[in-house]
């Protein structure tokens, strides 16, 4: 394998009902400084039917290129098809670095197109970088439960490839007047010929905001005691129309259900306010929230190492301090005769 | 219907200790137990022989004491066992152990062709979710990720029926059989082991095979030398700076913390509703 002819990073665009998924967005954001770091272009790779019209907002988030792949056959993610135009592009156009959302989907095709292009894959990175002396990807992920980070290197295969987890690289503001370059390709895909059929998608629409998505959270950890003053945690939430979250171990006791662990194993989450209610802070517990912009801490535990991520901290039985706020924001409710708007 | 479950051996993370000096796992600390997920891939596996018929056998990859993990599987109710164990497997990554996992399910399908290979969504030490997509491109066969259920299994048309779990929702695929699928732990809760299978489970010798044992074994694509990835550097990662602690009682905390979100607008602002 000559390395040398493979230059470039590509990011591929996950799409969905006509709309860009966001962590393509933060990819196409996190590609850019490693594209610009190594001097060469930035490619979005964009397949699915009747998506043409999407190239321009991929540029428009910090592309140079797009290539796209638009066929009937493309119409919902499928393996086998996706695969097969992905493998296409890249061993026609040989990118040297290559990154998918840590999403179902993103996971899926990456695992694939890796094992036909035998090249290496490092999955659920939460760092990425350059090692310009040598031209490496420094792909890094928690090891070990998470209290360490890992960088794994893929030095003589490429492209080297990795799936990035969602939330936490950041978009670029878009801006309409960039220029770039489409570059559209053709497959021959017959649906006869597939062998998996996407018969139905049925849309979460269950009224509790999808915690990804919820610009409030109360978190409660362990340390609120058990499942009845628990409920305190449900009463805050409702009080001011946030999302509940908890920790792993809340989950395990059965406090809430696995949907709503935020963590490592669970969900990252980046909402505006983030209450960490005796919650002690693990480093595998952060790490899926310390990309929130307010982080509240309750927590008995001066020592809690919650507090080293905190914006702000309070010291005290959570027990006693979490009814007089539910108590306050209630009676400020009701004084103002208003609602509360999220800013 | 012949289906076959890949089981990992992993360290309980659940009890993992990391030596806070060194930053590193203290392994003696972590029982092996069978992976989590894999565990309810091979209850799945049971419960659709009990519909459909059929045997359900146990691959995996690991040291001579990963029989342990296929005794347990035994437990739940697997006829078969096979555990392939060599030096020339060792430090694979995900590509490598795909590799040879396919090569092995290659070796018992000729004794008793696979109808289906169910692996768990990931191990929980690697946690990478991608040595069961790897084996299935190897196979050839479709792989579906995700599985939160097994709608339907038509053994004679070679079509199954799977809910396949997405960001937001899920999605209702129907494949053919051969395929393989990968499983979320909502799919099915684990029962308790029946006397039958515990019997079965402590008496029972797995098969264990080496690289020679496979055939068409292309040895380059094995273990350390066969992983494009290798883990450069270790580090933890840097330390954060830590913000404000409100004083006072707890009754001056709050409204301090009411200042902040309310008055500062940090949070959200009044609208009056009337
Ligand atoms: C591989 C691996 C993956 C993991 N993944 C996750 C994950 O995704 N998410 C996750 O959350 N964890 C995860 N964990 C577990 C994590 O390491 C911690 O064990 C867990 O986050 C601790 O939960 P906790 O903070 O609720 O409980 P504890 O650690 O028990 O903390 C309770 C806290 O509450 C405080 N407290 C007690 N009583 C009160 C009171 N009356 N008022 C106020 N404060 C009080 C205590 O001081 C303490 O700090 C993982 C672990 C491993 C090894
Ligand atoms: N050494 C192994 N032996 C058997 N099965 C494995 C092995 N490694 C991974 N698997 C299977 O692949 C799944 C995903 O593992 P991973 O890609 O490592 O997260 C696991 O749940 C197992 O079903």
């Amino acid at each position: 394998m000559n390395l040398e002819e493979y230059q470039g990073v590509w990011v591929f665009i996950e799409q969905n009902e006509d709309q860009i998924e966001g962590v393509s967005l933060e990819l196409l954001g996190a590609g850019r400084t490693l594209a610009d770091k190594l001097e060469v272009p930035l490619a979005g790779v964009l397949l699915g039917d009747g998506i043409r019209h999407l190239a321009n907002q991929v540029i428009y988030y910090g592309a140079d290129e797009v290539y796209v792949i638009d066929h009937p056959v493309l119409k919902d993610y499928r393996t086998e098809s996706y695969m097969k135009g992905v493998i296409l592009l890249a061993e026609k156009y040989k990118p040297e670095i290559f990154l998918y959302g840590a999403t179902p989907n993103g996971k899926d095709l990456a695992s694939a197109v890796a094992t036909d292009l035998s090249t290496g894959l490092t999955a659920d990175t939460t760092m990425l970088d350059i090692d310009l002396d040598n031209r490496l990807f420094e792909a890094s992920r928690p090891a070990f439960g998470g209290n360490i980070m890992a960088t794994i290197l893929c030095k003589k295969h490429r492209p080297q490839m990795a799936t990035v987890r969602p939330k936490v690289m950041k978009a670029l503001e878009i801006d309409q007047r960039r220029q770039g370059k489409i570059i559209e390709e053709t497959i021959s895909l017959r649906e006869e010929e597939m062998r998996t059929k996407v018969l139905q998608i049925v849309k979460d629409v269950s009224n509790t905001a999808n915690l990804a998505d919820a610009h409030v959270i109360i978190c409660g950890g362990k340390g609120m005691g058990d499942i009845q003053n628990f409920q305190l945690i449900h009463e805050l939430a409702e009080t001011i129309g946030a999302s509940v979250g908890g920790t792993r171990d809340v989950v395990e006791a059965g406090w809430l259900p696995h949907s709503l662990q935020i963590g490592q194993t669970g969900e990252t989450v980046t909402p505006k306010v983030y209450f960490a209610i005796g919650v002690s802070g693990a480093i595998q517990h952060v790490v899926g929230m310390k990309n929130s912009e307010i982080i509240i801490a309750i927590n008995k535990d001066p020592n809690a190492p919650i507090f080293d991520v905190a914006t702000y901290g309070i010291v005290g039985d959570a027990m006693e301090i979490v009814p007089k706020l539910i108590e306050q924001f209630k009676e400020v409710l009701k004084t103002s005769g208003g609602e509360m708007i999220y800013v | 219907m012949h289906i076959v479950v890949c089981v990992k051996q992993v360290p309980d993370t659940k009890i993992i200790k990391i030596n806070p000096k060194t930053n590193t796992l203290d392994r003696r600390s972590a029982p092996a137990i069978l992976n989590p997920y894999d565990a309810h891939a091979v209850q799945e596996a049971v419960r659709l022989k009990q519909l459909h018929g059929g045997t359900v056998s146990v691959l995996s990859m690991g040291p001579p004491q990963a029989t342990a993990v296929i005794k347990k599987s035994i437990e739940i109710g697997a006829d078969e066992g096979y555990l392939i164990s060599d030096r020339a497997f060792a430090g694979a990554d995900t590509l490598a152990t795909s590799y040879a996992l396919s090569k092995a399910l290659e070796r018992i399908s000729k004794d008793k062709p696979i109808d289906m290979v169910i692996c768990g969504k990931h191990a929980i030490d690697g946690d990478t979710g991608q040595v069961g997509p790897g084996i299935a491109r190897r196979l050839d066969i479709p792989p579906i990720t995700n599985v939160i259920e097994v709608s339907e299994v038509n053994v004679k048309d070679k079509k199954v029926q799977i809910k396949r779990k997405l960001t937001s929702g899920y999605e209702v695929i129907e494949t053919q059989l051969p395929c393989l699928l990968t499983v979320e732990k909502e799919i099915n809760d684990i029962e308790y082991s029946r006397l039958p299978n515990m019997i079965k489970a402590a008496r029972y010798e797995s098969i264990v095979w080496t690289v020679s044992d496979l055939e068409n074994v292309d040895r380059v694509q094995l273990g350390l030398k066969g992983s494009p990835t290798i883990v450069g550097k270790m580090f933890t990662p840097p330390k954060p700076e830590g913000g404000k602690k409100l004083e006072g009682t707890s009754t001056e905390q709050v409204m301090q913390l009411m200042d902040l979100l309310i008055e500062k607008k940090e949070l959200f602002t009044l609208k009056a509703t009337n």
